[in-house]
């Protein structure tokens, strides 16, 4: 075979070469199943720019994309922060910005690592097929982009900044955890104008000026009945703030709604992301490695090249162990890759204590069958329950820390042995458990035919407590789009004892 | 697939945000560039450095839970580690495992971030104004700008209306019922089907009436001159405010250097405001030791001179100036002074004629900067607590009460643009 390139430069017939025989080797021989690929060269500007708005293409305008620009500028600018090398796009086709900057041989990592990996994981993982509709996602941030301009030129920029101010702080909230139905992002444009006409001429439980109706509230059993009605028509218990926010606040005008409920719909967009960090970086590490060593192996790249690329790679599986200065949690390249690769070694190479952990497929022969099932149906909390192995928790020296509140110091309560290994996998998965990821909040109830109070709940699991401050300043946004006083009950969740209460003012 | 070469389109994507953010922590950037003010020196300007902003009031906030309660860790260890054994934890918080958890909370948006040279300037300039600027004449034609003034039947191809245009000739189509494409192919069809039909009378008919339409459809245009139209545009004269600054500066030999890079440095900063912020305002430089003289702006800024001091003789240059070029009628007149305070006592009383009698009833502002020595001493008049010059313009403004003569002192580099800034503030001034 010949080189498909010697030295640094590029062009964009390079790319090309290098895409073709990426995907005659993934595609081919490891059976990957893709979106079709879009790759846009960029400069390290544009890559800032992408950067701030969530790494997607388009985005409505808002001061905070600009600050998170302006703080990544001076970062990158004295040298605290890198770029990253690629970011990619769950959309169809399957877009992959990569860096000018970079050399030849990163263009075939990024490209192997991107286009292939990350992309087979978005097409085929059960998450991202439940909540995420890759045909719509870029027609509708052009739609929520013209659709915030529109507001901004019509309403005044202040009036949607102040409803985006109060969304976004409340958007980790604004998540369905279950899904109900399939999304479908592609309907929404369509809908969406139906929709503000219908929400504006629709009746609402909550807005009742319907003559007698004080008459009827005074008797204690007719209001009991109503309140019990329009209390079923909200559905309480409610995970999702902003969907409850958007559907029942009695104050919202059309287009608020709408803009909440594109907030909403975009961090729906993000919801499988942060629960597939390690399954997903895993993936893509676990086909560049083997892309580019197969690559190497067939004599498209040389010597030269593998030695950069196996320079890249470690950089980007380094783990620093807890006593390391650079340790800032799990890596989860390195993570994810380490379980791979055991994997498919247990696969083709299993010893004793392979067949007793992973009896299934211990010895299957079919290393690449197995992870194609692991990738598209596990998320970053079952691959760790189901898949981390004893070898690569020697390897990585795994330790449990047990942090109880009347304890000084860090309690080491299992290490990475014989009695220690299931206890250590399930934790690690705990860790991973998409509870984790933002505080649970419920709306518990409507003070319906009164103040209209909004009362939500947190339920404290082992002494966790929410943010003081933070809580206060955020229940002061839930007021803007709920239009009347909020308030927040911190409970105990074993024995239901109020610890807190906070109120909006 | 597709390879997309995204490198040569539009930079600055997030403008708009950027634009968002800066009005949002327009308070801290406001402050940053006041401070770098009082740092800066005035070469600075135009070179590319840049304003640092820190800003703490953007914050984000959201639900999240404190490191208090039980957590457990796994983590990756040192293979040192055993049973039992105990770990510090680090003090302050109670947070472990991720490193990263015990920055959350407090100070997490507070970040530097950079303003650009143009941005700085622009939030600097934004402050400052001339004060009691009024429109003063109808200025000569090349002030005038286009308008749009409805629509006209004659113009350039370039301003064609296109949408009245095809109104026109839609209205006119269908008064004069002008068949079209639609007619015509079923005109056509017909006469197929009635061919295929074997009917020949209506094979006749249908053909007298295609050619008919056809007929009608060349006869009548599509687009007529008579539909076409123009959006017209006329010139509109605008009011021009045109102003002077006189800009007098003693070089005399009393000034220390550090004196005359004060006043330099202060005219620089002057002159780029105003070159800044106003299209059309002429400059006038006049320098004096006894003797005064109109200059250009690179000797006023460059070149040295010493001798003795007589600062009536830069208030006749400037009336002479003034009345030869910038009859008042057209003009805003401004003057600002820059001088150590030193005068020759004898000069007092002509001085004090000159400003009360002819100079500050017909200018708009007298902006005049007593350049101190470094720390705040005036070396030649120890014993005085002010100058010379500082009492006459003191007793001056007593007797004429006019608001129009402002005095401030300035000792270090550092205070150039606050003295700046405190002299032309925006709405410091009372109308005229």
């Amino acid at each position: 075979m010949t080189l498909l390139f010697d030295g640094a430069d590029w062009d964009f017939q390079t790319l090309d070469a290098i895409n073709r025989a990426c995907t005659e080797i993934a595609v081919g021989e490891y059976g990957l199943d893709i979106y079709p690929n879009q790759i846009e060269v960029i400069t390290s500007e544009q890559m800032l720019d992408a950067y701030c708005s969530n790494g997607l293409p388009l985005m409505y305008s808002h001061w905070s994309f600009g600050k998170r620009f302006a703080r990544d500028e001076a970062l990158y600018r004295r040298g605290y922060q890198g770029l990253a090398y690629e970011i990619v796009i769950n959309a169809s086709p399957c877009i992959s910005y990569i860096m000018e900057e970079n050399t030849a041989t990163l263009q075939a990592l990024v490209i192997s690592h991107a286009c292939f990996g990350h992309n087979h994981f978005f097409r085929n993982n059960y998450l991202f097929r439940q909540w995420t509709d890759a045909e719509a996602i870029l027609g509708y941030l052009a739609y929520a982009k013209a659709y915030v301009a529109e507001c901004e030129e019509r309403q005044g920029r202040a009036a949607v900044e102040r409803i985006l101010d109060a969304a976004h702080a409340v958007r980790p909230q604004g998540i369905h955890r279950y899904p109900k139905r399939r999304w479908r992002l592609a309907e929404e444009t369509e809908r969406a104008k139906a929709r503000a006409e219908h929400a504006e001429r629709t009746y609402d439980p909550l807005m009742r000026t319907v003559p007698g109706f004080r008459t009827t509230l005074e008797r204690p059993e007719a209001r009991q009945q109503m309140e019990t009605e329009a209390r079923a028509k909200l559905r309480l218990p409610e995970e999702n703030l902003l969907y409850f926010c958007e559907k029942h606040s009695p104050r919202l005008a059309g287009w608020e709604r709408e803009l909440i409920r594109i907030v909403r719909l975009l961090a729906q967009y993000f919801y499988p992301q942060a629960q597939t960090k390690v399954a997903n970086e895993g993936c893509a590490t676990f086909c560049h490695y083997h892309i580019m060593t197969r690559l190497h192996e067939t004599g498209q790249i040389n010597d030269g090249a593998l030695l950069e690329f196996l320079h890249s790679h470690s950089a980007v599986i380094l783990q620093p162990d807890l006593s390391d200065e650079r340790f800032s949690g799990w890596n989860p390249y390195a993570l994810g890759f380490a379980i791979m690769r055991d994997l498919e070694r247990v696969c083709l190479d299993p010893d004793a204590e392979d067949r007793d952990w992973f009896p299934a497929i211990a010895g299957n022969g079919d290393p690449w069958g197995t992870l194609r099932d692991v990738w598209a149906n596990y998320r970053d909390e079952g691959l760790i329950r189901q898949f981390l192995g004893p070898k690569v928790m020697r390897a990585f020296r795994m330790v449990h820390l047990a942090d109880r509140p009347a304890d000084p110091d860090y309690r080491v309560a299992e290490i990475h042995d014989e009695a220690g290994f299931r206890r250590i996998a399930s934790l690690l998965a705990d860790q991973y458990e998409p509870a984790k990821l933002a505080p649970l909040i419920e709306v518990a109830d409507v003070d319906l035919f009164g103040s209209r109070t909004l009362k939500l709940v947190h339920e404290s699991y082992r002494g966790a407590r929410l943010d003081g401050e933070q809580t206060k300043k955020t229940l002061q946004h839930l007021q803007v789009l709920w239009g009347y006083r909020v308030c927040l009950q911190e409970r105990d969740a074993e024995n239901g004892r109020v610890l807190t209460e906070y109120a909006s003012a | 697939m597709v390879i997309v070469d995204r490198r040569a389109n539009p930079q600055g994507k997030s403008l708009a945000n950027r634009q968002r953010f800066l009005e949002r922590v327009r308070g801290d950037v406001k402050r940053a560039v006041a401070d770098t003010i009082a740092r800066r020196r005035v070469a600075d300007v135009d070179t590319e450095e840049e304003v640092r902003v820190r800003v703490d009031g953007t914050e984000e906030p959201g639900f999240a839970t404190t490191p208090e309660g039980e957590h457990d860790y796994v983590l990756p260890g040192t293979g040192t580690l055993n049973r039992g054994d105990r770990i510090r934890k680090p003090s302050g918080s109670a947070s472990g495992g991720s490193g990263r958890r015990a920055g959350r909370g407090s100070g997490q948006d507070a970040f530097e971030f950079t303003l650009t040279r143009e941005e700085f300037l622009s939030y600097f300039l934004d402050e400052l104004e001339l004060p009691r600027l009024a429109r003063t004449s109808v200025a000569q034609e090349k002030l005038s700008r286009p308008q749009r003034a409805g629509i006209s039947i004659y113009g350039y191809p370039s301003a064609l209306d296109v949408r009245r245009t095809m109104r026109n000739s839609l209205a006119r189509r269908i008064a004069l019922r002008r068949p079209d494409q639609a007619v015509i192919e079923e005109l056509q069809a017909r006469i197929v089907a009635a061919i295929e039909a074997g009917d020949e009378p209506g094979v006749a008919h249908a053909r007298a009436a295609l050619a008919e339409a056809e007929r009608r459809m060349q006869r009548i245009p599509y687009v007529d001159p008579v539909d076409v139209r123009y959006a017209r545009h006329v010139r509109t004269p605008q009011l021009a405010t045109e102003a002077v600054m006189f800009c007098l500066m003693d070089v005399s030999g009393s000034m220390t250097e550090h004196m005359k890079d004060l006043a330099k440095r202060f005219f620089m900063l002057l002159h780029l405001f105003l070159s800044r912020r106003y299209e059309r305002v002429h400059v006038v430089f006049i320098r004096h030791t006894e003797r005064a003289a109109e200059v250009d702006e690179e000797t006023f800024f460059r070149s040295r001179e010493t001798g003795g001091t007589l600062v009536s003789s830069a208030l006749d240059v400037m009336l002479e100036v003034q009345e030869a070029r910038y009859p008042r009628e057209r003009f805003n007149l401004y003057v600002a002074q820059a001088s150590d305070g030193d005068n020759d006592a004898l000069d007092r009383a002509r001085v004090t004629m000159l400003m009360q009698e002819r100079i500050l009833p017909i200018v708009r502002y007298f902006a005049y900067v007593e350049t101190g020595g470094e720390r705040g001493v005036f070396p030649h008049n120890a014993g005085r607590r002010t100058s010379e010059l500082w009492d006459t313009y003191e007793a001056l403004s007593a007797v004429t009460e006019s608001e129009n003569l402002a005095m401030r002192r300035l000792n270090d580099g550092a205070a150039v643009w606050t003295v700046l800034a405190d002299l032309f503030a925006k709405n410091a001034h009372a109308a005229a």
